[in-house]
């Protein structure tokens, strides 16, 4: 069974060999996994979020196991772009299966600078945008959260690599996911990937102290699951652009549930902490689990929700 | 629904490691083997059924470091407890695997319950180990569940008359796995009942540092922060050459999550897990 998927962007398409990729932060450079399986039998590997400088994080604890779930707030350390290109990409089997850089930055200008430098890396299939970042110019409001923030940052990584497929990553945490969804479709961005992680927040009751030294952060893992199918779903109908759907995915059978809610691909996050071969398994076990359940093709499959 | 899912998914992959060919073990020393592994025993040390001793069959990696540690995560974590947990290697062959842990929270109580022919996803040897060095003589110094690496590093020390442990506990001694220990090296132990117990025991480690560096030694310590810190600040009196064995949370092991980092001394973030578990103590902020 041909499980290859191509994300038709509105300027890039993404050919990807099968709809498995792996979600950012939760995947090092890609390098860390390659004791577990082929990177190669991946449909793509969204690689940890770079900045344009070297980023230290936050303080420890940075996460914190909860029910089904876990929180982070690693506070984006990474060692930059020039070490990511110098020294990480040339390590990826980047000829093989799409290598996307996720980027993050803290005003427009950066966000399109980091992609003007990515725009010239030929082992770069696409890149993410991390819009769930706070805008220093307007107060710390994050991106994510404005529809204007988020289009502005879409046009600007758009114009920044006119070579590259633009992949916008969307918050859960908005009023309205389909307005910001509409907003970045608008901007130029050739797919949406979502859900990056729901706020959240653990106690340590004994301690009278928060379990993050930040207090506050990210909930992934199979809690959030039901959360991400709705965001997918609401997504999907919205726009025209492909959507990767990511949020507790940790088998075949949940992959196979995004499609069915809307999207194209999807993204193993916290599954790739569950056990380090989660993805490696999941993309290896697709067509038998389209077999049990009579998907005769992924295309076929995708956003064929029955509602009546 | 999805618990389901996932546990016939991991028997399909125990077949699979099951066939791999005999080849694949040959790979560079040391590289990290993911394995379903069955228990054989969990034996209980002490009385209070809070400190366990786990024996899993056969993995499938004989090179390891005494140090180094592996990301357990039982099967019957479910998707519940969706993260393994580190534990430092306390002895391994070809044969079995040994760690050794306390109930604390909601995984080890989880662990306790284990039952031989359990399943548990195993990934490791993970991170760099403690030197062995044949000539030198060498101090061991453990604080609490710190003498669980001790264990292997004895039995594979080439020549255990060189290794003296110093070993600080809170709980009674039949709690901890020195049984293995006491015949093979020279031993001391200090059982902390009150504050000043523990006073007296870091006065003995920095004696027996003193006494260690004299010699041209090296010292090992692995324990809780405080105990780390002490020996950290002794080595730099004595310019002795020591290495620590932190301890932090993770949720990967192989250097992705970034949950584990620690700051060495040019305030550059280091994983635990990757860079460490033990550190030159020249090397690292504590």
């Amino acid at each position: 069974m041909d499980i290859s998927v191509t994300l038709r962007g509105q300027t890039h398409d993404l050919a990807l060999k099968n709809p498995v990729l792996t979600a950012s932060g939760t995947f090092g450079n890609g390098i860390e996994f390659a004791s577990y399986g082929n990177l190669s039998r991946l449909g793509g590997i969204v690689v940890k979020g770079l900045s344009l400088k070297p980023k230290a994080g936050n303080p420890c604890p940075r996460i914190v196991e909860t029910t089904a779930g876990m929180l982070n707030a690693i506070g984006l350390q990474n060692d930059g772009v020039e070490i990511f290109c110098r020294e990480k990409l040339p390590a990826l089997p980047w000829r093989d299966v799409a290598v996307i850089a996720n980027i993050y930055a803290a005003s427009t200008a950066e966000f399109a600078e980091l992609a003007a430098r990515l725009d010239a890396e030929q082992g770069v299939a696409a890149l993410e945008v991390n819009i769930s970042c706070p805008n220093i110019a307007r107060s710390g409001v994050l991106f994510g959260q404005d529809p204007a923030q988020a289009a502005a940052v879409t046009r600007a990584v758009r114009t920044a690599a006119p070579t590259k497929h633009i992949m916008v990553k969307l918050s859960p945490n908005v009023t309205d996911i389909a307005l910001i969804a509409h907003a970045v479709e608008d901007a130029g961005a050739d797919s949406i990937s979502c859900i990056n992680t729901v706020l959240g927040m653990a106690v340590d009751l004994g301690a009278r102290k928060p379990a993050l030294a930040n207090v506050l952060g990210g909930l992934s893992g199979p809690a959030v699951k039901p959360v991400a199918l709705r965001c997918v779903w609401q997504v999907a109908r919205a726009v025209g652009i492909p959507v990767v759907g990511m949020g507790g995915i940790v088998c075949a059978q949940d992959a196979l549930e995004f499609i069915l809610a809307g999207a194209y691909a999807v993204q193993v996050g916290t599954g790739n902490f569950i056990r380090p071969d989660c993805a490696f398994a999941l993309a290896d076990e697709l067509p038998d689990a389209c077999n049990r359940f009579g998907i005769t093709d992924l295309e076929e499959l995708r956003a064929s929700l029955r509602l009546d | 629904m999805q618990a389901k899912t996932a546990c016939a998914r991991d028997k399909r992959l125990t077949l699979r490691l099951t066939l791999r060919p005999a080849g694949f073990i040959l790979r560079a020393m040391h590289q990290p083997f993911l394995d379903s592994l069955r228990v054989l025993e969990l034996t209980p040390y002490g009385g209070q059924r809070s400190f366990f001793a786990l024996r899993l069959s056969r993995p499938s990696w004989t090179a390891w470091t005494p140090g180094q540690f592996l990301m357990l995560r039982p099967a019957s974590f479910g998707l519940e407890l969706p993260l393994a947990r580190p534990f430092g290697i306390c002895d391994a062959s070809a044969r079995q695997v040994m760690c050794f842990f306390q109930v604390l929270g909601r995984g080890t109580q989880r662990m306790a319950a284990l039952r031989p022919g359990d399943e548990v996803s195993v990934w490791g040897p993970l991170g760099r180990g403690f030197a062995v060095e044949q000539n030198a003589p060498t101090l061991l110094l453990a604080g609490g569940m710190g003498i669980a690496p001790f264990v292997g590093y004895a039995n594979a020390h080439p020549e255990p008359e060189k290794l003296r442990l110093l070993f600080g506990h809170r709980e009674a001694l039949d709690c901890y796995p020195v049984d293995a220990l006491t015949g093979r090296i020279r031993f001391e132990s200090a059982h902390e009942r009150a504050p000043e117990d523990r006073d007296k025991f870091i006065h003995s480690a920095r004696e027996r540092m003193r006494d260690c560096a004299a010699r041209n030694g090296l010292a090992l310590a692995c324990g809780p922060l405080p105990f780390l810190r002490a020996v950290q600040s002794f080595a730099h009196e004595l310019r002795m050459r020591t290495q620590l064995s932190l301890e932090n949370r993770m949720a990967c092991g192989t250097g992705a999550c970034l949950g584990c980092v620690a700051q060495s001394v040019d305030k550059t973030p280091v994983c635990t897990c990757r860079e460490g578990p033990v550190f030159q103590a020249d090397n690292i902020l504590l």
